[in-house]
Order: C-alpha cells, then sequence, then structure tokens
C-alpha cells in the first residue's frame, strides 16, 4: 500500500531531479509531514480549549466564552496573545537548565504521538512494526517533565506536587498498558494501521467497517478510558491541579508562555490519549463506506476522537474529585487486578481449540463480567464511604441524587 | 578539477545528533557537581541510546530502552537522589577514593566491547536484514520454548524482590 510519503516523494523526483538525490526527496517529504502535522496539533489545542470551555460551562449552566469571534471561538487566540506578553518570572535559585527543559520536555512525548497516529489508510507518520510499543514508551517521559519541573522550581509544594504526580502516572500506567494489550492481541499485531484494518468487518464484498474491538472487549475499553483519564490529569483524576481550589501543583512557579506549555500538553494529551482509545478500540478511519470514498476515512477518525475528548470533557463537568487514597486504592487493588484477569482469560480463550465466532463469545462475555464485577466493587466501596462521613443528603446512585436536602428542625 | 568528498548522508548526520547527544549525556553524568544534573544526564543518555539503537533498524530495542531505562529507571534514580534531601541541593566531588579502581574497570570494558565489535560479522551495507515484525515473533516464542526456564526464574526474581520491597517497607506495628 501506497502511503502519503512514498507519494510526495514520487511528487518531487518527478520535477526533473536525478535518482541519487531520492533519499534527500524522502527527507524532505517527512519533514513536510512532521511538520504539517505538530502545527497542526498546536492550532487544534486552541480549538480544544474552547471545546472544553464551551462543553463544560454549558453543563454547568453558564454560556461561556461568547466575545471574541463567532461564539467566542477567538477568545483562546487573545488568551495566547495575553501569555506570550506576559513577563517570564523565574524564582531565584531555581535550577536554570532543569527549570527551562521541563515544558518543552512535557510536550515533546504528546506531539511524538502523532507519528502512529492513523487518520487515514496510508496516511501514517510512519508504520512502525511496535507502533503501539511506541505509544506506552512516550506516555513515560511525561513523568520525567513533572519531575524536572517540581524539583527545579526550588519550592517545596512544587517538589511534593510532582511526586504525587509520579505516584498517580505511575499507578495508572500499569492498567493502562495492560488494556491497550487486548486489542494487540486480537489482531495480532502492534502495527497501528493493522490493528485499525483487522477492524473491518465484511459483509460479503462490502466493509461495513463496524468490527470495533469496543463492542468485544468493552471491560477493556473502560479500563482503558478510565485509566486514560488519570494519566490526562482529567476530572475526576484532577486532584493534582484541582485548578478550583487549590494552587496549580508542579508548574506552581512557572508563568507566561513556560506555564501556558504545561496546559498545552494537557490538552493534547487528552485529545491524543482520546484519539488511541480510537485507534485501538472503536475502529480508527473504518466506518461504513470507508472503503469507496476515501475522504470518509480522517472524517469518521477526527468525527469519533472529537466524540471521545467530548466525553472526557462531559465527565470533567458531571464528577465530583477523588481523594488520593482513594485514587491509588482504585488503581492497585481495582483495576490491575480486573485487567490482569481480563488478559488472562483472553489469552486461555484464544488458544482453546473451539470456533473463533465461540471464542468471540467468550471474549465478550469474559469482558462483561469485568464491568460487572467492577460495578459492584464501586457500588460497595461507595456504600461504605457513605456510611463513614456525614452527608447531607443519602445518595442513591453513583452521581447522587438531585433532591433538596431535607431541613431538620433548629 | 579535485574530486569533492562525498557530502554525509541524512542518516550519517541523524547519527552524528544522536551520538553527539549521548556523549554529551554521558560527560554530564561524569562530570556535573550536581547530582541530580547528573540524573538528568543519564536520562539523556539512555534516550541517545534508544535513537542510536533506531538508527540502526532496531525499532524494538531502541523502543523498550527508552520504555525501561527512561521511563522507569531514570525515574527511580531521580525519586532516590530527592528523597535524600542532602544530596539534593548543594554539590559533591566528582572524584573519590576509587577513581583508580574505576579506571582500570572503565578501560577494561573499552577493550572487551572493542574486541566483541570486531568479533561479530556484522551485515554489509545493502545486505538484507530481518525484517522487524520476524524478529519480535522470533523473540516471544523464544521465551516461551527456548529460554522458557530462565525467563520464568527471572519473574520469580522480581516477584520476589517485589515482596521484599513491600515488606521491608511497611510499617511496623
Amino acid at each position: 500500500m501506497m502511503t502519503w510519503s512514498d507519494i510526495l516523494t514520487d511528487v518531487q523526483m518527478r520535477l526533473g531531479a536525478p535518482p541519487e538525490l531520492e533519499p534527500l526527496a524522502r527527507a524532505i517529504a517527512y519533514f513536510i509531514g512532521a511538520f504539517m502535522l505538530v502545527n497542526g496539533a498546536l492550532v487544534l489545542a486552541l480549538i480544544l480549549i474552547w471545546v472544553t470551555r464551551k462543553v463544560v460551562s454549558r453543563i454547568q449552566d453558564r454560556i461561556g466564552p461568547n466575545r471574541i469571534g463567532p461564539y467566542g471561538l477567538f477568545q483562546t487566540v487573545a488568551d495566547v496573545l495575553k501569555l506570550l506578553s506576559k513577563e517570564d518570572i523565574r524564582p531565584d535559585n531555581a535550577d536554570q537548565i532543569a527549570y527551562v527543559l521541563a515544558p518543552i520536555l512535557s510536550v515533546f512525548p504528546v506531539l511524538m504521538t502523532l507519528a502512529v497516529i492513523t487518520f487515514a489508510p496510508g496516511f501514517v507518520g510512519v508504520d512502525l512494526n511496535i507502533g503501539v510499543l511506541y505509544l506506552v514508551a512516550l506516555g513515560s517521559i511525561g513523568i520525567m517533565a513533572a519531575l524536572m519541573a517540581g524539583w527545579s522550581s526550588n519550592n517545596k509544594y512544587a517538589l511534593l506536587a510532582g511526586f504525587r504526580v509520579v505516584a498517580q502516572l505511575l499507578a495508572y500506567e500499569i492498567p493502562m498498558v495492560l488494556a491497550m494489550l487486548a486489542p494487540v492481541m486480537l489482531a495480532g499485531t502492534m502495527r497501528t494501521q493493522e490493528i485499525a484494518r483487522a477492524q473491518a468487518l465484511y459483509l460479503g464484498p462490502i466493509n461495513l467497517g463496524l468490527g470495533w474491538f469496543v463492542f468485544l472487549l468493552p471491560g477493556a475499553f473502560i479500563i482503558y478510558f478510565i485509566s486514560a483519564l488519570a494519566e490526562a490529569e482529567q476530572t475526576p483524576f484532577d486532584l493534582l491541579e484541582a485548578e478550583s481550589e487549590l494552587i496549580a501543583g508542579f508548574h506552581i512557579e512557572y508563568s507566561g508562555m513556560k506555564f501556558a506549555m504545561f496546559f498545552l500538553a494537557q490538552f493534547l494529551n487528552a485529545f491524543f490519549l482520546g484519539a488511541i482509545a480510537v485507534m485501538l478500540f472503536l475502529g480508527s478511519w473504518q466506518g461504513p463506506f470507508a472503503d469507496q470514498i476515501p475522504l470518509l476515512g480522517p472524517f469518521y477518525f477526527l468525527v469519533k476522537t472529537f466524540l471521545v475528548y467530548g466525553a472526557i470533557q462531559w465527565v470533567r463537568g458531571t464528577f465530583p474529585r477523588l481523594r488520593i487514597d482513594q485514587m491509588m486504592s482504585f488503581a492497585w487493588k481495582v483495576l490491575v487486578p480486573l485487567v490482569l484477569s481480563l488478559i488472562l482469560a483472553q489469552m486461555i480463550i484464544m488458544k482453546l481449540p473451539i470456533p473463533t465466532w465461540i471464542g468471540y463469545l467468550l471474549i465478550l462475555v469474559a469482558n462483561i463480567g469485568v464491568v460487572a464485577l467492577m460495578l459492584r466493587l464501586m457500588t460497595r466501596y461507595l456504600k461504605q464511604e457513605s456510611v463513614g462521613t456525614k452527608r447531607s443528603f443519602t445518595p442513591k446512585s453513583l452521581i447522587g441524587t438531585m433532591a433538596p436536602v431535607n431541613q431538620v428542625g433548629d | 578539477m579535485p574530486e569533492l568528498p562525498a557530502l554525509p548522508s541524512i542518516l550519517e548526520l541523524v547519527f552524528l545528533a544522536v551520538a553527539l547527544l549521548t556523549a554529551v549525556g554521558a560527560l554530564v553524568v561524569v562530570l556535573s557537581p550536581n547530582l541530580f544534573h547528573s540524573a538528568l544526564g543519564l536520562a539523556a543518555t539512555f534516550f541517545g541510546v534508544a535513537a542510536v539503537y533506531i538508527t540502526a533498524e532496531a525499532e524494538f530495542v531502541g523502543v523498550s530502552q527508552v520504555l525501561v531505562y527512561v521511563g522507569a529507571i531514570s525515574t527511580l534514580i531521580a525519586f532516590a537522589i530527592m528523597l535524600t534531601r542532602g544530596m539534593m541541593y548543594g554539590t559533591t566531588s566528582q572524584r573519590n577514593r576509587q577513581s583508580g579502581t574505576a579506571a582500570m574497570i572503565a578501560a577494561l570494558m573499552f577493550v572487551v566491547l572493542t574486541a566483541l565489535m570486531n568479533a561479530i560479522p556484522w551485515p554489509k551495507a545493502g545486505e538484507p536484514i530481518t525484517d522487524g515484525e520476524a524478529i519480535i515473533a522470533r523473540l516471544g516464542s523464544m521465551f516461551v520454548n527456548e529460554y522458557v526456564v530462565p525467563f520464568v526464574l527471572l519473574a520469580l526474581l522480581l516477584l520476589v524482590a517485589l515482596a521484599g520491597a513491600i515488606v521491608l517497607a511497611r510499617d511496623r506495628k
């Protein structure tokens, strides 16, 4: 299959260059692709921040930004201009090298993710044979950036917050990576394009494009989604930052554009973790008629990714924050055992000497069992919590009822 | 007209940049008076080595290097340094009583590596190499076939280390 880089190289070579310049043409093609992707991501961040503000304010019965541009679309541009013109304040005795490097290092792995994201058939930065492992490896670099920022600021609160970030990211990396293993085992490859192609559903000769792994692995998808929320430091796992009640954690000493870079990394990370969810579980560019009309591929991919991003913002606007002990015990005592048993069950089922469709059915049953168990554990825990803490009303569900508080006579 | 020397190819330029990063990182580890800077230099070196693997088309090794060394080992080292407050600020000397022994071991290491480099029959330029996917598949099947006993023993060792760490760190009531 031709990839975009082959096509671009071909176009350049047809301009009449001698054949020994082909490596140079290829390098230029890769440079153009990387330049477009990275700058596209930076522009995308403006849209993401606008979406977040609008969605969250609608959920909270507010209007959100509506002054600058149509629907307040240029509010973020104005904010960026403001941040650019701000004074760059550095704390005394900050470690200059690590202090400057940390914001760059936090954006770097997020942008590197773009290399293996499959927007359409043939449209991928590099078709790495270890695409999924590459994504996992990048996730571990962000931890170093948080530690560097916390330490180099020469502020004990920043350092403590840095430790907390590392604890959270390390804890949730394990269930996330193991949940990513489930679709990889099903597809039998780590190439992102191959995983996308494995999610086709043929009805005769026509590709319906609806063989998404989420229909087979709902349990793995839910575990991935929860861990991704924690990895992106989104609500309900944003206690490290908690912008409405605390100072902002490890980047407390940063100002101006350096501060903005941490936020850029956070927004883009949420979006790209959604994109990974789409690649691994929601069929990537697959969809009805995506094979016949190639332009539908990127359209489906972006629509799905924005829907996942919207779901993340929905959670952000709805759920309260977890305490740190709840967060850690949820990762180690609930998610890790569940995802391990899920992977083990899937391995055994895939090796059983039975027809494939029965195997798929068994995997689905195992996944639903995991989801049911997770819900059961959470309900039990929430009941215990509500006995332990005094509340103004009794929650009947996860979110709580909106019934008015019964006034007890004074 | 005299023959011009050939321009470096793009891969050579990339390798040069990567090698420079690795070497500078390694020098920072040894020469920096600040222990945390040494840890950061070590992370940079690990990253550079991973990039060297990738330029040599060993993507699996390179990415595993980033995952294990940059992601886990460097974080662990940085944590260890941070939790010992005395080391964190202030400076440490770059020399100690063991510098003689260390120099000897380093020289020996250099000799061994050079001998190894000469002993291994490297593939010539342009020679076909095994496809990356096939290498990963073979690695996986070898772990559960020929090398299953060492593999399981290693897993057991890690488990024992994990349990031991928990036992040591537990509150003694």
